[in-house]
């Protein structure tokens, strides 16, 4: 059985859901081929985090992008996925460390990003909490925390209720492009249709060589624990300048923290978090908070994303192919650009522009890459 | 690095201990509690001075057959008590003792990880005084303590008729005991019941006891709930149309048990559905022997068979180590384990077939009862995830855990995810396998956040 469509989308993370949803509303007729279900990998089991500090740069346009749209996540698709802005908090425990903050204040404001720095003093009087080796922060008001267990299915559910077709468990056995049209084989059955969106995570890798253009991506398994339910008083969500250690306590008291990485088997797929990380964790997440000391951690967890040299994602049309786009490789931190990026793709499809800056996102940057180890 | 782990020091972990030594080994033992026995031969704490006739009735003779055996043991073995395994990866335990945590580096690891009670959760479940058949069991043996002054058994299942019987001979009331399989279906297995002899001869006398001595006993009846406010006050049932109520001020519940399989599943042991104990479980060979050729399991943390099984499966498991290691085996005693497990196996699926988990009672569960109760998830928002709200629905059990947090608390899922399987299969009309099972993610219990100094190990 063969089904023409307008859009192939392969892949079913945050990324390929958002543009199913975005696309569909535009009456364009698209199918998203998922190998297991959505949101199982990278969108599904990531922290939570939606944070614009900190970011690099180029990817600033995007993240401001998205965070309009986690303002109205319910007008978009019925639930705000848990999203609230309870501020990032950026933590400094040496002077190195706060000298990079300060750094980062001249890039929030070349971005219209709010953005605090908060002294010693006065960081240890707002949040009594914090361990003594903290000795500043700069706090992001607008970021906050969401629910990564609900961003794709809820923008699946939405994106077929606009008239996209979603396939869970459907893994691509085939790929091809005639010069006009792509064919997609999944799950026994013919895919057809003259543009194709890679928004693979880590696999996107292997659709991007499929068309002859590997890049270096290579799989990233970030290491998260969450405690039993404590009285709730941390109300940001925090991380670390270098990024070993970043914490979030939900409304409902548990304690979600992660640093460090996991192992995975991107193969079968397969991740887990490992032992020695998860211990290191812990001592880190005592030291930003002694409080936590003797509460009860009751289960670590792990997906798998793809990382990419620069750290930074792969978005924007293929150099081989015609009506190949790629958005994937987010490196640890796709989760809270997902909205936009599906915004960011139907609008390069449909409307041939978008206006978010993509140069620093090309696919060809990496130069040639052995085919084999694409 | 250690020859051999066995994890778990009950009735298969103590027999194993046994084979290996013999072999010329000198196992590390771990355990949870203080002291060898497992659940079903605990051990009160030091000091206190019932019998051991008072504590294990009939099985007093085993009881201390089991523990003589540990504490000769003791000195060729390594005895890490009060100690738990909460994580494993390649050849290496990961322990946390008392907020310590430390590692056991293994070449090969018996997994005697034990059973839980099977707990199908009525509206009501939560208050205090409802215990597990199995925790009640504890109160009184380890502790010499009853969970109430009234109490009804509920439930079905061997342990049912003893617990009732040990709460009566202690001097507590039982003011009933609730079995929810009709005596017609233990009747139709009546054959296979036949094979366990002296088993089945136990049970029908803890009836008999109960009978001659006024307890009510109700068979084939429906618990709709537990009754209460601030602690239980009675216990409402529906048998044949009607229903009454039993006053009482406690309530222990237990459908069977269910395997504690986290650690095997951590070891990449594979799992397939069993239709007898309506569950996935690891998959082993005769001998214990599994797909990862450095674990082997043992006792009711494989498949649930009872205490004289897993003595036989750990003395078994541990030959097949002694093989895997190239030492020599006694051949002879193999044999004579094999045949005496094989007779057991058949027992074992009449007592399955008797005493059936009620999966309609699960899957009819009312909505508003809470599943969860480390999570406060009711049945009504299990079955909601079932169906396209603001999210796809889920088909299976991993994404209805994500969609709903059923399972994601302090027990992981080890208490409700049977009674979860039932009503998110009953809400998808499909078969209980299809809805599969949840991963497993350390740590299989909680672990302490405690400071560690840099230098410390790990």
């Amino acid at each position: 059985m063969t089904t023409q469509a307008d859009v192939l989308i392969v892949g079913g993370g945050g990324a390929g859901c958002s543009a199913a949803l975005h696309l569909a509303l535009r009456k364009v007729r698209c199918v998203l081929l998922e190998r297991g279900l959505v949101g199982g990998q990278a969108s599904g089991v990531n922290y939570g985090g939606v944070r614009q500090q900190g970011r690099h740069p180029a990817e600033l346009p995007i993240a401001r992008r998205a965070r309009e749209i986690w303002g109205r996540l319910p007008a978009l698709i019925g639930t705000n996925c848990e999203f609230e802005a309870t501020g990032h908090l950026k933590l400094a425990r040496n002077a190195t460390e706060e000298a990079d903050l300060v750094a980062y204040m001249e890039v929030a404001k070349a971005h219209d990003l709010p953005l605090r720095m908060i002294g010693r003093n006065a960081i240890h009087e707002a949040y009594s909490w914090l361990g003594p080796t903290i000795v500043a922060g700069s706090l992001a008001p607008d970021d906050g925390v969401a629910n990564p267990r609900l961003l794709a299915p809820a923008l699946a559910r939405a994106a077929r209720a606009a008239g996209a077709v979603i396939r869970e468990n459907s893994a691509v056995a085939g790929l091809a492009h005639d010069g006009a049209q792509f064919t997609v084989q999944a799950a026994g059955e013919t895919f057809r249709a003259p543009a194709l969106l890679n928004v693979a995570g880590y696999w996107g890798g292997e659709v991007a060589a499929a068309f002859g253009e590997p890049v270096p991506v290579s799989p990233l398994s970030p290491n998260m624990l969450v405690t039993e339910p404590l009285p709730y008083v941390i109300e940001p969500n925090l991380g670390v300048v270098g990024g070993n250690v970043y914490l979030r306590q939900i409304r409902r008291g548990n304690v979600i923290f992660g640093g460090g990485r996991g192992e995975s088997d991107p193969g079968r797929p397969a991740a887990r978090p490992l032992p020695h990380v998860s211990l290191t964790g812990m001592n880190l997440a005592l030291e930003l908070v002694p409080h936590l000391a003797g509460a009860q951690v009751i289960r670590s967890w792990t997906g798998i994303d793809g990382e990419m040299p620069d750290h930074i994602p792969v978005i924007g049309p293929s150099r081989t192919t015609p009506g190949l786009l790629h958005a994937f490789g987010f490196s640890g931190h796709g989760f809270q650009l997902a909205p936009a990026i599906g915004a960011i793709l139907s609008e390069i499809l449909l409307d041939g522009r978008t206006d978010v800056p993509l140069e620093p996102f090309r696919i060809d940057r990496f130069g040639p890459q052995d085919p084999l180890h694409g | 690095m250690t020859d051999v782990a066995i994890v778990g020091a009950g009735p298969a972990g103590t027999r194993a201990a046994e084979v290996l030594v013999r072999a010329g080994l000198r196992p590390v033992v771990i355990d949870e509690a203080p002291d060898s026995g497992g659940r079903i031969y605990q051990r009160p704490p030091r000091g206190f001075t019932r019998t051991d006739k008072t504590l294990y009735g009939f099985e007093a003779a085993k009881a201390r057959a089991l523990h003589a055996a540990f504490d000769a043991l003791r000195p060729h073995i390594e005895f890490r008590p009060e100690t738990l395994v909460w994580n494993i990866r390649q050849n290496i335990l990961f322990t946390s003792h008392a907020g310590d945590m430390g590692e056991v580096p293994f070449g090969h690891a018996l997994l005697c990880t034990g059973a839980t009670d099977r707990i199908v959760p009525l509206p009501g479940w939560t208050l205090p005084g409802v215990t597990s058949l199995g925790g009640s069991q504890i109160a009184l043996k380890a502790q010499g303590c009853a969970i109430g002054h009234r109490v009804a058994f509920v439930g079905t299942g061997p342990l049912l008729w003893l617990v009732a019987y040990q709460y009566a001979r202690a001097g507590a009331t039982v003011a009933a005991v609730v079995d929810t399989t009709a005596f017609t279906t233990k009747l139709r297995a009546m054959p296979g019941l036949l094979r366990g002899g002296a088993t089945f001869a136990k049970g029908f006398y803890y009836v008999g006891w109960l009978r001659a001595h006024g307890v009510p006993i109700i068979e084939g009846a429906t618990p709709l709930a537990i009754l209460g406010s601030e602690a239980v006050d009675g216990l409402r049932i529906r048998t044949s149309g009607s229903e009454q109520q039993i006053a009482c001020d406690a309530v222990a519940l237990g459908w069977g048990l269910k395997p504690e399989t986290q650690l095997a599943d951590l070891a990449g042991v594979p799992f397939a559905f069993n239709a007898a104990q309506r569950a996935f479980l690891p998959q082993q060979d005769a001998s214990g022997a599994t797909a990862n050729p450095s674990i082997f399991l043992a006792g009711d943390g494989a498949r649930i068979a009872g205490a004289d099984v897993a003595e036989l499966a750990g003395a078994r498991g541990a030959w097949a180590i002694v093989a895997a290691r190239g030492l020599a085996v006694d051949h002879g005693e193999v044999t004579r384990l094999d045949a005496a497990l094989a007779r057991h196996g058949a027992f074992r699926s009449a007592l399955d077939a008797a005493f059936p988990f009620p999966a309609r009672l699960a899957a009819t569960m009312p909505d508003e009862t809470i599943l969860c109760r480390c999570e406060s998830v009711t049945a009504g928002e299990l079955r909601a995830t079932a169906r396209a709200g603001t999210t796809l629905p889920a088909a299976e059990v991993n994404r209805a855990k994500a969609l709903s947090r059923i399972g994601m608390g302090r027990c992981q899922g080890r208490l409700c995810s049977p009674p979860a399987a039932e009503v998110l299969a009953a809400a998808l009309a499909c078969p209980l396998e299809s809805v599969g099972r949840l991963r497993g993610q350390p740590p299989v219990k909680p672990i302490p956040i405690m400071p560690r100094s840099p230098g410390s190990a790990p």
